[in-house]
């Protein structure tokens, strides 16, 4: 569903009278193309302790015009702010109080970047105020930013080094074009071997095999075109009854097509001998096929949450099972499940979904658990309001508002989705593991 | 086997050509959901199918052969203009060929060919037909003045042209698939062979029962979900009736034979409907099928092809196939024994039942096809197992493709075995294969 609000207001009379009206104006966001420029300017980097020099060395490394102190009348590209020595409240104040001015010199689509360390590792009370602190400030500062500016957090887990590759391959994530609707987020990092393919280059998944499930349509089309545009060879599934469109996105993206149904019994060893005997090795597994039945629970029938609860959780439970003790999938392989916003806040007349949603989130973390040091990793995403044939269902006034709830002030885009997936199966995002990233624009719900 | 001299359809230095899987459209009956495709579009859409279900985008496949038995004179190219339109690289030959309800299967055969011979490493067999969007042919009148018409220069001329135009040159003669040479439709030459074999009515229904009882059985064990891809909204077979009964098909009134002596017994229910639809078989060397690492299903081992005089009476219009039995059976020292599969197109019930019935007949077999005894009996248990013409339907140039690719399927999930085809065609010809698997 086209939102024809946004194209409006982002010409000049309506946009004008917007503006005088005090009307919500949406930015055309500043999204990824192959060979665009990391961020649209100089990347700021603020902050004193070791995390500051060593990341604008590596911005340097990267060939980014870096400065350490704002220039009068410069417009900014992005704006790191190392924050991950702070040990007290009082520490965030200069730092941040630099941020503010920085800010006002964004250029549209710019991004701030925070460099902190995990609250509850700290040592002491006051050292995890202050780093809790950051957490509130960022926040805040994404909600303060306009024209399609973001702020997010990257936080060094278990004393992992700001130049980190898990910390370097977040970052540049986080000045792209690929985390346009990634709002108000923290992306948890541990330390973690060098990865073959570093942080920045041209086709991050050459050479993997990645299955996407759902991949018919919306956001799990979406993701196959760009795995395949970052070399992944992409194998695409979804139920038979959908194999027209679904042939026509394995053709897009250089891909085969598998027309099975998750839910059914041989689904994961028909999915395994497909990539076994086509590609031998199994690197990326996308489970995003997902339904919804929405009713208020007080008139919800056991057909609709079974089918919910069937798609979208426990196939991925019966898959990974599967997955895990098959030989086809890869010492570094990468699970990434979506679930949704309505999955962390709930959401009325979506009990079964929310459920299956959390229950997503659940699995993952679990799973992590039993992943961690071993090279694999699982993640979800966790998508808020974006423009689908899903959402289209919704009812207009519902939707009008949900579009219009987050600091971003519009729906994402199926794109938006794929990026974050896209970076959660490359080298670099091998130090995520367990985590939520939510991909929602900082949508005010269950934010 | 085929290295035996004397066995396959060759010398002991041609190699393998195998099945590597196939892809369908679901079959559309006449005028229904297909109504308005073309026979290019549909045969577009089953190659693409075939691309998506291989990852062929963009890839020089040695040559695709198809074709349609109702063809529009502007499809004067129509497979070469598919591959155009689909994914394939525009660098893959095409071909046209036409053998009326046996094209299908004789694309497959002639792409074996060339792989056993070294010509090519891969193929794309299959065929189209669409009874919706049929040629409509202007009448002789018309299409004289048109010419004509053409040709004039001056308007004196053009006027004179068009004057000669009279009002009964205005019809169109309507699409048919009756015979030139007999007037006859098929259904009433089958009618004059049923009759002959004394072929029940009961038996012709019993064999149509199977064969929607099959289709359905397939379609549930989802056999189909990597042999088909959707189309148009349509996601099965659309002549498929997973309910019908006996009951059912016994209530259906005769559509041909009324004019003869004995009850007429060939019914709707017993006779395949005017279908729209496309299938494709991806054939290729072993050597192909391991460097890309494909499936292999089965070996496309030998085929042999028959024509009867049915012209002057001798012999039924659909009964080529039976006179091509025991010659591809001899070459290659095999028997119905040494099957497990057997894939009868079911043009009518009768003309599966006439067949059967022919090869057991000793008489037959004696004076007609030269046997010490009759050929065989068939075991019913193994017959269309997973349906066939009369449940799915049958666009004429797609069938030989659907029954490749089903018996390829069948061969390999079973993991060992033989499967022996047999198609007839207008014009009393006929075309019968086997498969092996692997
Ligand atoms: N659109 C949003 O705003 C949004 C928000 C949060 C989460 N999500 C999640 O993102 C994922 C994709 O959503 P979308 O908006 O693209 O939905 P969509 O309905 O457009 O596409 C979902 C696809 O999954 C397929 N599918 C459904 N059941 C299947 C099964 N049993 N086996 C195989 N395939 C099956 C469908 O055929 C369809 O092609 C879902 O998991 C959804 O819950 C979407």
């Amino acid at each position: 569903m086209a939102d024809t609000y946004l194209g409006l207001v982002n010409t000049p009379l309506p946009g004008k009278l917007a503006r005088t009206l005090g009307l919500p104006r949406p930015a055309v966001l500043r999204r990824y193309t192959p060979g665009d420029p990391l961020v649209p300017g100089p990347v700021l980097v603020l902050g004193s302790g070791p995390g500051a020099d060593t990341l604008a060395e590596a911005l340097l490394g990267w060939d980014q015009d870096v400065r350490r102190h704002l220039r009068p009348e410069e417009k900014l590209g992005a704006v790191v702010v190392a924050l991950d020595a702070v040990s007290r409240p009082e520490d965030l104040g200069a730092p941040l109080l630099e941020l503010g001015p920085a800010v006002r010199a964004l250029l549209p689509g710019g991004r701030v970047v925070s460099l902190g360390r995990p609250a509850e590792e700290a040592a002491d009370p006051a050292t995890a105020a202050a780093r809790q602190g950051v957490d509130g400030a960022v926040r805040s500062v994404a909600k303060e930013l306009r024209a399609g500016a973001t702020a997010n957090g990257i936080v060094l887990l278990d004393g992992a080094a700001a130049d980190s590759p898990g910390a370097l391959g977040a970052l540049r994530f986080l000045l792209s074009g690929r985390s346009a609707y990634v709002d108000g987020q923290f992306l948890r990092v541990s330390a973690m071997p060098e990865p073959e393919e570093p942080a920045g280059a041209g086709a991050p998944l050459a050479g993997r095999t990645a299955v996407v499930t759902g991949a018919a349509r919306g956001i799990g089309a979406k993701i196959a075109e760009v795995l395949h545009r970052d070399g992944a060879k992409v194998v695409v599934v979804d139920v038979p009854a959908a194999g027209e469109q679904l042939a026509a996105v394995a053709n897009r993206v250089g891909g085969t097509a598998l027309q099975v149904d998750i839910t059914a019994s041989d689904a994961a060893a028909r999915i395994l001998d497909h990539v076994k005997e086509r590609h031998g090795t199994l690197d990326i597994f996308v489970h995003n096929a997902g339904i919804t039945r929405d009713k208020l629970l007080a008139n919800m029938d056991p057909a609709r949450w079974n089918a919910v609860i069937a798609v979208n959780i426990s196939s991925q439970l019966r898959i990974n099972d599967e997955l895990l003790a098959s030989p086809v999938f890869s010492p570094e392989g990468r699970i990434i499940s979506l679930a949704s916003t309505s999955g962390i806040a709930g959401n009325r007349g979506q009990s079964n979904y929310a459920a299956s949603k959390a229950g997503v989130i659940g699995m993952v973390r679990a799973t992590a658990a039993a992943f961690a040091g071993s090279g694999r990793t699982i993640n979800a995403v966790a998508p808020g309001f974006i423009e689908t044939d899903m959402t289209a269902k919704m009812p207009m006034l519902t939707r009008e508002a949900a579009r219009r709830l987050s600091s971003l002030q519009q729906g994402g885009q199926p794109v938006d989705v794929a990026e974050t997936i896209a970076f959660l199966a490359s080298g670099p995002a091998g130090g995520i593991n367990g985590q939520v990233i939510r991909v929602c624009g900082q949508n005010l719900v269950g934010a | 086997m085929s290295n035996q001299p004397g066995a396959g359809a060759g010398t002991t230095t041609v190699r393998n050509a195998v099945v590597i899987g196939g892809n369908r459209i679901p079959f559309a009956r006449s005028g229904g959901a297909y109504a308005h495709s073309s026979n290019k579009d549909m045969l577009i859409a089953a190659l693409d199918g075939l691309v998506a279900r291989f990852g062929l985008q963009g890839e020089r496949v040695g040559e695709v052969a198809a074709g349609a038995v109702l063809k529009h004179s502007r499809d004067f190219n129509l497979t070469r203009e598919a591959v155009l339109g689909s994914a394939l690289s525009a660098h893959t030959p095409a071909y046209d060929l036409q053998q009326a309800c046996a094209t299908g299967l004789e694309t497959v055969v002639g792409l074996a060919n060339k792989i056993k011979l070294g010509q090519i490493d891969s193929g794309i067999a299959g065929g189209v037909d669409s009874a919706s969007d049929a040629p409509i042919v202007v009448s002789e009148g018309l299409r004289r003045v048109l010419l004509d018409l053409s040709r004039a220069r001056t308007p004196k001329q053009k006027l004179a042209a068009v004057s000669r135009l009279r009002p009964r040159d205005l019809a169109p003669n309507a699409p048919t698939t009756g015979e030139p040479r007999t007037g006859l439709s098929m259904g009433e030459h089958q009618a004059l062979t049923t009759a002959a074999w004394g072929i029940t009515r009961e038996a012709q229904d019993e064999l149509a029962y199977s064969s929607h009882a099959n289709l359905a059985a397939a379609y549930e064990r989802g056999f189909f979900e990597d042999l088909m891809t959707p189309y148009r909204g349509l996601t099965r077979d659309a002549n498929l009736r997973a309910d019908t009964s006996l009951e059912k098909l016994a209530k259906l009134k005769p559509v041909f034979g009324a004019g003869l002596d004995t009850p007429a017994t060939m019914t709707a229910g017993n006779s395949t409907p005017l279908t729209d639809g496309a299938a494709v078989v991806l054939l290729g060397s072993e050597d192909y099928a391991r460097a890309n690492n494909l499936p292999m299903l089965a070996n496309v081992v030998d085929a042999e092809a028959a024509a009867v005089d049915f012209v002057n009476g001798q012999e039924g219009l659909l009964m080529a196939p039976v006179y091509a039995m025991p010659r591809l059976l001899q070459r290659n020292g095999l028997h119905f024994d040494d099957f497990d599969f057997f894939e009868i197109h079911e043009a009518f019930a009768s003309t599966v039942l006439s067949s059967i019935a022919a090869w057991e007949s000793e008489e037959f077999c004696r004076t007609r096809l030269g046997l010490d005894g009759a050929l065989g009996k068939i075991n019913r248990s193994k017959l269309n197992v997973n349906g066939s013409s009369l449940a799915a339907g049958h666009p004429f140039a797609a069938t030989g493709g659907r029954i490749v690719a089903s018996l390829a399927k069948a061969l390999a999930e079973k993991g060992s075995g033989r499967g022996l085809i047999s198609v007839c065609a207008a014009g009393g010809q006929g075309v019968v294969a086997i498969l092996e698997a692997r």
